[in-house]
Parts: structure tokens; sequence; C-alpha cells
């Protein structure tokens, strides 16, 4: 128990140290551009945290959750930008319904179909749904996507919307971890690992399955919807299936196996992208090349490959 | 008395090859018995029959008095029988304590809750680990499950059937790939937890020792068909299971 304790002190002084810096964010920022970067981290973050949830944890790999990412963020764009900015709030609150419903019913689809195929039909219902919005230029402003999507009132104030989109995300990870660690989670990993003996301990796996779905739907939803009021825009990209890959990239590059690792993954590829970027256009080639080795080297991942040291130079420990 | 699971002309074929065929048996609550057979004669077969794993082709399974043919393992795992397999089959990136608490949180109706840590759950654990306990396994309780040793992972296998508090427990060769050591830890283990859990218990078995050791009662499958049924000492002496199955210098 008192080892348990220990754990449970240092995951919430890193947890704290975690919150602390992304708070300090904008009042250590020389310009609003790094307050835009540090939104950027924190969505994908959310992004690729509930991707993971879906692919680490139960084993799904979805090549489509652009699908709802898209979807939450074309919720808030078109509402605002017909209705007038008051739908912002409502706007997410109608994205997150719609991608919940959505998951279902597709998830009943897709998730009869195991491995291979499941990720065949998520990219395929995927670039559907890009394509659609691609060719519907008279409503959605297909391949120029619609720009000037402002928040309302107070949230229209950059440092102001930085924190409300860092609560959201914060509290996001927060409930998804908690899910990860609980009897749900534990089921999840169970599904991944050896589903027919979870129907021999009376647990159905598809359904075990289409709820994971529903959930990772919805908070790749939320992330989406955050995102407009970040670059006051949407645009088709966000539908794309290389958005998709990007938290699978996100994912391997922190660590499947790890809650956290899509996280650090998220942070670091954002990072990268940003300051390459800066100097040179390959910045693509770069990430591609720390992939290879990673994949290669370190197919645990940053956090997996960190605490594989902690645990060498440190006291043996268990437990994830 | 009536039998907690009889089976009434039980079938089942894969394109032509007719694996089982008109199995007919009771099995009476409390006992313990074996299954054997020859390799390939449909033991394993038959038990994904009467486990809901595959759908019979004709005949009817009585389990707790109630027709389970074309029900899903879920319902009848949930009506209160419980499986181990003939290759262990366990969560291999679990610890040994999170593969036997998933069952038991199962059984207490407690997997879909999703907000606090597995640790809390305080009966879910102390079952875990008083199931670990009587199966020697509790000292390896933070071991990650594919760690284990090969007799181990089955008995861990095991653990997970025992934790849903089964009344029928089947058991697919229990001690396949043992060494000699520990095949003879394990048949006394399993007249243990016999005993101890108020099972009814049926195995399927090569061991010879194990099965004319513990069982009560021993059928013996062939080819699909039942060949014969007895107590172990009818077995031994019954001419055609000499012939078919256990050998002249048996
Ligand atoms: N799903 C399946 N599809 C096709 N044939 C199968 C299937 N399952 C089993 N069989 C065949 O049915 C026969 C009986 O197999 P089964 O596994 O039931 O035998 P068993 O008595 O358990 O043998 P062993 O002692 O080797 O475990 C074998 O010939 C096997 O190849
Ligand atoms: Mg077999």
């Amino acid at each position: 128990m008192t080892k348990e304790t220990a754990m449970n002190f240092k995951a919430a002084t890193l947890w704290g140290m975690i919150v602390v810096l992304f708070a300090l964010v904008p009042v250590l920022a020389s310009s609003p551009y790094q307050i835009n970067l540090a939104s950027h981290v924190l969505i994908w973050s959310l992004f690729a945290v509930s991707f993971n949830m879906l692919w680490g944890v139960t084993g799904m790999l979805s090549l489509g959750q652009a699908l709802f990412y898209g979807l939450g963020a074309y919720s808030v764009g078109l509402l605002v930008n017909y209705l007038g900015s008051a739908w912002y709030l409502p706007g997410i609150g109608i994205g997150l319904l719609a991608a919940a419903l959505l998951a279902f019913f597709l998830g009943l689809l897709v998730i009869r179909v195991g491995g291979v195929y499941f990720t065949m039909l998520t990219l395929a219902f995927g670039q559907l749904a890009w394509q659609i919005t691609f060719k519907w230029y008279d409503f959605t402003g297909g391949d120029d996507g619609i720009q000037g999507i402002m928040p309302p009132g107070l949230l229209g104030n950059k440092t102001a919307y930085y924190y409300f989109l860092l609560v959201l995300v914060l509290v996001s990870i927060w409930i998804l971890k908690r899910m990860a660690y609980s009897p749900f989670g534990l089921i999840l990993r169970c599904v991944q690992q050896n589903p027919d003996r979870v129907r021999f301990l009376g647990r159905r796996v598809r359904r075990n399955q289409l709820r994971i779905y529903i959930i990772s739907s919805f908070f790749s939803a939320l992330a989406g919807s955050l995102m407009v009021g970040v670059d006051s825009s949407i645009h088709t990209d966000m539908l794309y299936w290389t958005t998709s890959g990007e938290v699978i990239l996100m994912s391997v590059l922190g660590g499947i196996n790890q809650f956290f690792g899509p996280f650090v993954g998220a942070v670091a590829i954002i990072l990268i992208e940003d300051y390459v970027g800066a100097y040179t256009e390959y910045w693509s080639l770069i990430i591609g090349t720390i992939m290879l080795v990673m994949v290669l080297g370190f197919p645990k991942g940053l956090v997996g490959e960190a605490r594989r040291l902690i645990m060498r130079f440190g006291r043996t420990e268990t437990g994830r | 008395m009536a039998p907690i699971l009889e089976l009434k002309a039980v079938d089942k074929s894969f394109g032509g090859l007719h694996v089982t065929s008109k199995v007919s048996f009771a099995v009476m609550p409390g006992e313990i018995s074996a299954i054997i057979g020859p390799n390939g004669a449909g033991k394993t077969t038959l038990f994904n029959q009467i486990t809901g794993h595959l759908r019979s082709d004709a005949g009817a399974i009585f389990f707790k008095e109630e027709n389970i043919v074309g029900r899903s393992p879920q319902q009848i795992v949930a009506r209160g029988m419980g499986r181990a397999f003939q290759i262990a089959s366990i969560f291999p990136d679990e610890t040994v304590l999170d593969n036997i608490r998933a069952a038991c949180l199962s059984r207490l109706g407690q997997t879909r809750k999703f907000w606090r840590s597995v640790v809390t759950f305080r009966q879910a654990t102390e079952d875990a680990h008083a199931i670990l306990d009587s199966l020697g396994l509790d000292s390896q309780a933070d071991r990650l499950a594919f760690e284990l040793a090969h007799g181990d992972q089955k008995l861990l296998d095991i653990g997970i059937a025992l934790a849903l508090k089964p009344a029928l427990l089947l058991l697919d060769e229990p001690t396949a790939g043992m060494s000699p050591d520990e095949r003879q830890h394990t048949r006394a283990l399993i007249k243990k937890l016999w005993k101890a859990f108020d099972l009814t218990l049926v195995f399927i078995e090569h061991d010879m020792d194990m099965v004319f050791g513990i069982a009560q009662v021993v059928r013996v499958l062939q080819q699909g068909a039942l060949l014969a049924e007895g107590t172990p000492e009818e077995i031994r002496a019954n001419k055609q299971v000499i012939t078919a199955y256990l050998g002249e210098d048996f």
C-alpha cells in the first residue's frame, strides 16, 4: 500500500508541474504566438490521448478519428458562421452530441469487423466525410475553409480563451486517466490482450469496444471544436486522413502503452514541427527520421523508455 | 437430485468432418469427473459446445435445467459456468493480481465503473488475493502474467475461472505441458479446490494418474462418440476402452 501511495504522490507531483507550467504560459510568453503554440500542444495532446484509449489501450487502430475532430470543429465553425458568435459554446455542445451519436451508429458498423478491416473502414468513412466537406463548397467553403470565426465576449481575448481551453483539456485528460486505471480501463486492456477470455469472464467484447469508440470520438470532437478559436478558422485538412495519422505518430513517439505517452508525443511533434519548420520546409523528413529511429530502436516510446531507465536505476517498481 | 449438466444427443461437424456425434451424459451436482480419449476425439470441441463458444448442430444441453444451446458464452458464464483452457488463456500484459481481479470485478458487476482506480475495489481485491492464495500464486501477485512459468500460467487460467465462483467448472487438460512434479502438485491442488470451492468439476486429461486418482466418474470419447461411462474401476476393466485408448499394458 505504501508503494502505491508513493507512486500516487509522484504522479500527483508530475501532474501538478504540468498544470503549473501550462498555466504560466501566458505570463511567460513574449508574444501571442507562444500562447498559440501552447494551445496547439494542449489540443493535440487531448486528441492523441483520446485516440490512444482506442489504440494503445483497447487495440483498435482507427485511421479515421479526424472525422470526429473535424466534426467538432465544423459544428462550431458553421454555426458561428451562419448564426453568429453566440453559437460558439452551444456549437461545442452540439458537436459533442453529434460526435457521440455518430460514433454510436458508425461504431455498430465498423466494430463488427475486427483488426485491419476496422482500420480500413474507419479510414473509408473518414475520407468520405472529408470528400463531402471538400465538394460542398457553398456550405462548407470547400478547400478554402472558413476564416474569421471568433468566440464571443470575453473568450474573444486570446489569453482568456487559452485558459478556457487549458481547463477543458486538462479536465478531459484527467477524466480519461481515471478511466484508464479503473475497472473499465482494465477490461479494455483485457479486450486487447485476449478478447476470447473476456467473453468467458462474462463480458461483451463488442459492447466495450463500442463504449470506448464513443468516448474517444467524443473527446476528439472536443479537441477539434477547441481548435476553432485558436486559429479562428476551420479547414478541410482537419478532416483529412493525415490528421488521423498525426495522432498515430504522436502515440508511437510517446509510447502507446503509457497513459501519458501520447501527451508527450504530441508535445514533441508539435514543437518539432514548429521549430524545425521555421528553418526548413523538410521538417516532415526530420519527423520521419525520428519515427524510424524510435520504432526500430525504442519501440516503447519516449515515456516507455524513460520509465524503463528509471526502473533499471531506481528501486524495483511494479504497475504502469 | 437433478443433474446440473445434461447433454442430449449433441452433435457438431466442421464441413464434412463429424467431430462430436450423439453425445449424451449427465453430470450430477458436486461430482468430479474426467473426459478422456485419443487426440482429436472431440473433447475440446465438446467443451466449446457446452460453453457456447461453438453452436451445436443438433441436440440439447441442459445447464441448471435450462437448454443453453444458442446462448452466448457471456450468458452461460452468468448462469454459473467457468472454464479454463487447454492452452493457458490469460491476460499476458497485466499483473497476476489484475488477471484475477478482472474476473472478480466481472462477477461483482463492477466492470463498468470508470472513475475509481481498480486498487480501491476492496472486495474484488480481497477475493483475488484469496484465490491466488489457494493456488499458491500470491507471492507472484505483482508480476506480469507473461513472466510466469508455463505451469503457473495454467494455474492462473484456472484461477480466472475460479474467481467467477462458478457452480460448474470445466478444465481442459489442466496438467498439459507440466513437469511430473508440477503434475503431482496440480493433481492434489485440483482435488483441494474442488472441495474448498464446492464445485462440480469436469476435466479433460491425458494424465491417467490424475484421471484414475481423483475422478468419481470417467467418460471416454472416441471419434466424437461416447464410448463408455463409469467409475474409474469400470473404465479400467472395460475391454473396448482398453483397445481404443488405454492399451493392453495399462
Ligand atoms: N474450428 C474447427 N474447425 C475445423 N475443425 C476443427 C475445429 N476445431 C476442431 N476441429 C477438428 O475436430 C477434431 C477434434 O478436435 P478437438 O480439439 O475437439 O480434439 P481433442 O479431443 O480436444 O484433442 P486433443 O486431445 O488433441 O486436445 C480434430 O480433428 C480437429 O482438427
Ligand atoms: Mg483438446
